[in-house]
């Protein structure tokens, strides 16, 4: 394993998960980040699909990049990811049909997660198949930790359940929680994901953007000791 | 025609492709920066949206559905799997001929929406609409109507964020949420606010 496991892997595993975080910081694949996150269930199918697509993907591209004209790099990306994902979707409506109906159109849409595209793109194109992969497996943890922590927080505040067992006892059922309705709906998964954004930045100050235009306080002298 | 101008109202509002699917964020949050691009992008994006989900849907009713084959004399093939591949096969050969026919007729257009139409390719925004078009097994006007209605919702809702992204520069927001983490919020709140659409019965 210790030989698998050398710096270059071990680098590639674990700086998407926080320090290069493809949702947080390289804003790629929020579409589906956002639209399956009502329940831990189909976050966790979600987020196990995409993290396999991109490994593969990525380690069947780095595979075959030395023979691939530049000019026509995109069709044939596509291509391979496209297939993985038809792969992925027949084997998703073969064993776990009512997930596979709740996913609707966005396991389809993994074909054109930017994640997908930007590592292979941004990786597989100039390194070799295993790292791809290692790369791969990686950016696709970073995408499904933010995915479950997102999907941890609506379903739970949302309807009181965690995976369909229930957490919180509701208030029409005798219990004590009144569930928040709007964490259902898709907005709060936009508020959600803000906050996470906030608070990974507070933690690791050096993803702060840098401002455009700053507020001088003339009056106290207050934001003048920047 | 009544059914036609509800699907279009829906397709621009209730079911906003952008923010209420969640789809083409990527390039939703990443280009509105500045109203006068937000708004090129939002024009292309309906341009090819308009164009691709009526072809995508010839394409699956004439070959790919259950039985589509029959015309040819072939009985019993089901060829539906492989929908997601000729949509997206389809997507990417039609923008590089719009993009071709824009340069060769339209050279003024091409270069105003010259860099963003690349970028369509990979939008899920397109993909998301011809799928929803097959799911939802709309038929050829309903194609058309959805195509241009969805393109629409997805030009207005980035044009908007563009404008309030404009004014959102000069506010004083705490550091950690500069940038990403406020465009997000926003997005939240205006999602809150076509919400409301969501009463209209139709």
């Amino acid at each position: 394993m210790s030989a698998v496991l050398n710096d270059e892997t071990k680098k590639v595993l674990t700086t998407p998960l926080v320090n290069d975080n493809p949702i947080t910081l390289q804003v790629l694949g929020i579409c589906s980040a956002l639209a399956v996150t009502s329940q831990m269930s189909t976050s966790l199918i979600m987020a196990l699909a995409l993290t396999l697509v991109t490994a593969f993907s990525s380690a069947a591209i780095s595979a075959i990049r030395n023979h691939i004209p530049s000019s026509i790099r995109i069709i044939v990306q596509m291509t391979i990811i496209a297939s993985l994902v038809i792969v992925v979707d027949q084997i998703l409506k073969a064993f776990a049909y009512e997930v596979s109906k709740q996913l609707s159109v966005f396991v389809g849409l993994i074909i054109t997660n930017c994640i997908v595209m930007g590592r292979a793109e941004g990786y597989a194109m100039k390194n070799p198949p295993l790292e791809s992969f290692m790369d791969g497996i990686g950016n696709g943890l970073g995408y499904s930790l933010i995915l479950i922590i997102v999907a941890f927080f609506r379903e739970t505040l949302g309807s009181g359940k965690l995976l369909g067992i229930e957490v919180f006892k509701l208030a029409k059922d005798g219990g004590w929680y009144d569930p928040n309705g709007l964490m259902l709906l898709p907005p709060s998964a936009f508020f959600i994901i803000g906050l996470i954004i906030w608070g990974v930045r507070q933690w690791k100050p050096n993803q702060v953007e840098k401002v455009e235009f700053k507020i001088m306080s003339i009056a106290h002298g207050e934001g003048g000791h920047h | 025609m009544e059914a036609y101008i509800s699907l279009f109202v829906k397709a621009v509002f209730i079911e906003n492709l952008a923010l209420s699917f969640f789809l083409g964020m990527c390039t939703f949050i990443a280009v509105s920066k500045k109203i006068a691009t937000a708004m090129g992008l939002g024009v292309a994006v309906m341009v090819v949206q308009a164009i691709t989900v009526p072809a995508n849907n010839i394409v699956y009713h004439a070959l790919l559905k259950e039985d589509a084959l029959s015309w040819m004399g072939i009985k019993g093939v089901d060829l539906s799997f492989l929908a997601l591949l000729s949509c997206i096969g389809m997507i990417a050969a039609l923008v590089q001929i719009l993009e071709m026919i824009l340069d060769k007729f339209f050279p003024a257009l091409y270069h105003a929406l010259g860099v963003f139409l690349p970028l369509i390719t990979v939008n899920c925004a397109i993909l998301g609409g011809s799928l929803f078009m097959i799911e939802r097994d709309y038929n050829f006007g309903e194609s058309v109507t959805y195509g241009v209605g969805s393109g629409l919702g997805w030009a207005l809702a980035i044009t908007v964020m563009a404008g309030v992204r404009e004014k959102l520069k000069y506010s004083d927001i705490p550091a950690g949420l500069q940038g990403l983490g406020i465009t997000f919020i926003t997005a939240g709140l205006m999602s809150l606010g076509f919400m409301a659409f969501s009463g209209i019965q139709l």
